[in-house]
């Protein structure tokens, strides 16, 4: 299996602060669907920004699909966690999604028929075309999600990169969305960055496990020991699905 | 009001004066749609009042005020674009810092100008009523390259502006967009300044646009509600300013900050209205 994804004991650290990643070895192979998780501050964001090559590590060496980060920025599609930009901005779901062929499409002017075409088939796939017309700031968190999905497949890319894709869904839209990454991954490489081990592992093929340095990479389903030594203390696991029920007292 | 109409027929001053608002409003709708989406208005005023540095140096050099304001816009964009791109903490306090030193140096070769004493004022606050007709030109030209710069690079210019990030990744050279952005800003404030002065350049940069901002649905629509209404509060300042002969730049101005501060409180209640009649017709 080629690597789309290669990372040869990669280490980083910020101007200020301790070292966010130390000695991450890691290779994502073509077709795969990893899961990427671990504690808030664990270098995860990091770790995507070096995928992405909006960091360059202090040691070690990321290759994307054989070439640097850099090189290879056309053939990832990524998926930011939503809250970058006003939700106010004045601007339609329609172009949201043509901004995906920034990178294909001509320099000077407008966007051309062909571009017009990726996009309307990217909103397609999510599901979002009857939502071309409306203003971004009008969306609900999932169709905004859904949206920003279709924008990265407008530029047809071979790796798929979600950071927290559902932080701000309800349960039905985290399912739902899930489902349509399942049927992306029939055709692309998929990375996504979560919190929540549990749900991903009914989706992902593999699980790599981040605290500053990679503690584990190994198929679902985690045990609890990978999880108590990821978060560093004991952990309860309480399966999706679970109702909390508050007895009455008789 | 017939008294403006008349005088508007019978004296090339005032038909400047209009053309000069419609001119100006044109640059304003469109970059000002710009200053308002992606929150640059400080970066804005700091540009416009360190163009005061460059107008003072060119007055004591005998050279063309509206040049050197030009260098001095360019220049200052330049350095804020790369402070803020490079040193994002220290953006403000370097903005700061420019604004007031850049003012300084104006008021300090203003004042070492040999013969009679420029009026500030009219710096500051401007004389809408003083455009001369090769500033008109110079206004109109510098319109068209604007309009045509935007023209050419509004993808670029829009994913700028809406998520710099993705934009990166797409392989648009954010950085270099972002200074052309602020270049625009640039030479946008130095028309400005010949209308409303640059006091209150930052007004009727954000205000229209500011205005827009609350009913349109793109950016195209914003750029153009902004630049019709733009036109509207120079035409009826200039108009209401005449008779009691009042300074025809804050007319100017309080007129748009009034329609700006109505249409805010406008919009807030008919919010606030809608949200409490859905709230009652979910409770039916």
């Amino acid at each position: 299996m080629k690597p789309a994804i290669e990372l040869k004991d990669v280490s980083f650290a910020y101007d200020i602060g301790p070292p966010a990643l130390e000695h991450v070895s890691l290779a994502v192979g073509e077709g795969e669907f990893l899961g990427l998780v671990g504690p808030n501050g664990g270098g995860k964001s990091t770790l995507l920004k070096l995928v992405l090559g909006l960091l360059r590590p202090s040691s070690g060496e990321v290759r994307v699909a054989g070439g640097t980060p850099q090189e290879s920025r056309k053939v990832i599609g990524y998926v930011p966690q939503y809250a970058r930009f006003a939700r106010d901005f004045p601007i339609s779901v329609d172009e949201t999604a043509l901004m995906g062929q920034l990178g294909a499409t001509r320099l000077l002017g407008g966007y051309r028929a062909a571009d017009r075409e990726a996009a309307r088939l990217a909103m397609t796939e999510t599901e979002v075309l009857d939502l071309r017309q409306r203003p971004l700031g009008t969306l609900s968190g999932g169709q905004l999600q859904r949206v920003l999905v279709a924008r990265a497949l407008a530029g047809d890319p071979s790796i798929l990169i979600l950071d927290e894709p559902t932080a701000n869904i309800d349960m039905r839209g985290e399912t739902e969305i899930f489902d349509l990454f399942k049927t992306l991954n029939q055709r692309m490489t998929i990375v996504v960055v979560s919190h929540d081990i549990g749900f991903i592992s009914r989706y992902v093929t593999r699980v790599a496990c981040l605290n500053h340095t990679l503690l584990c990479h190994q198929p679902v389903p985690l045990g609890l020991d990978v999880i108590e030594k990821l978060y560093g203390m004991p952990v309860q696991l309480i399966p999706h699905g679970t109702t909390c029920k508050t007895e009455a007292k008789p | 009001m017939s008294a403006f109409l008349e005088a508007l027929a019978g004296h090339a001053f005032l038909q400047h004066a209009l053309a000069a608002g419609v001119l100006a409003s044109i640059a304003c709708g469109i970059v000002g749609s710009y200053v308002v989406v992606k929150r640059i208005g400080y970066l804005a005023g700091g540009v416009a009042h360190t163009v005061l540095g460059g107008m003072g140096i060119a007055y004591f050099l005998g050279k063309s005020p509206i040049g050197g304001a030009l260098i001095a816009a360019l220049l200052a964009a330049l350095i804020i674009g790369w402070v803020s791109l490079r040193l994002r903490q220290h953006e403000d306090t370097i903005i700061g810092a420019l604004w007031a030193v850049g003012m300084a140096i104006g008021i300090l070769f203003i004042s070492r100008t040999p013969g009679y004493n420029v009026d500030l004022m009219s710096y500051l606050f401007g004389n809408i009523l003083m455009v001369p007709r090769a500033d008109l030109l110079l206004i109109a030209g510098l319109d068209c390259v604007i309009v045509a710069l935007i023209w050419l690079f509004r993808k670029q210019f829009l994913a700028v502006c809406f998520d710099e990030e993705f934009a990166r990744l797409r392989g648009v050279p954010v950085d270099l967009f972002y200074l052309g952005l602020l270049l625009i800003v640039a030479l946008t404030v130095v028309i400005l300044i010949q209308v409303v002065g640059l006091v209150l350049v930052i007004a009727l940069l954000t205000l229209p646009a500011a205005i827009a901002s609350q009913y349109a649905r793109s950016l195209a629509a914003m750029m153009l509600t902004a630049t019709l209404l733009g036109i509207i509060f120079t035409g009826a300042g200039l108009a209401l300013s005449y008779e009691p002969d009042l300074p025809a730049g804050a007319t100017i101005i309080l007129l748009a900050g009034l329609a700006y501060l109505l249409s805010a409180l406008g919009r807030g209640l008919w919010l606030r209205w809608r949200r409490t009649t859905t709230l009652t017709e979910a409770k039916r």
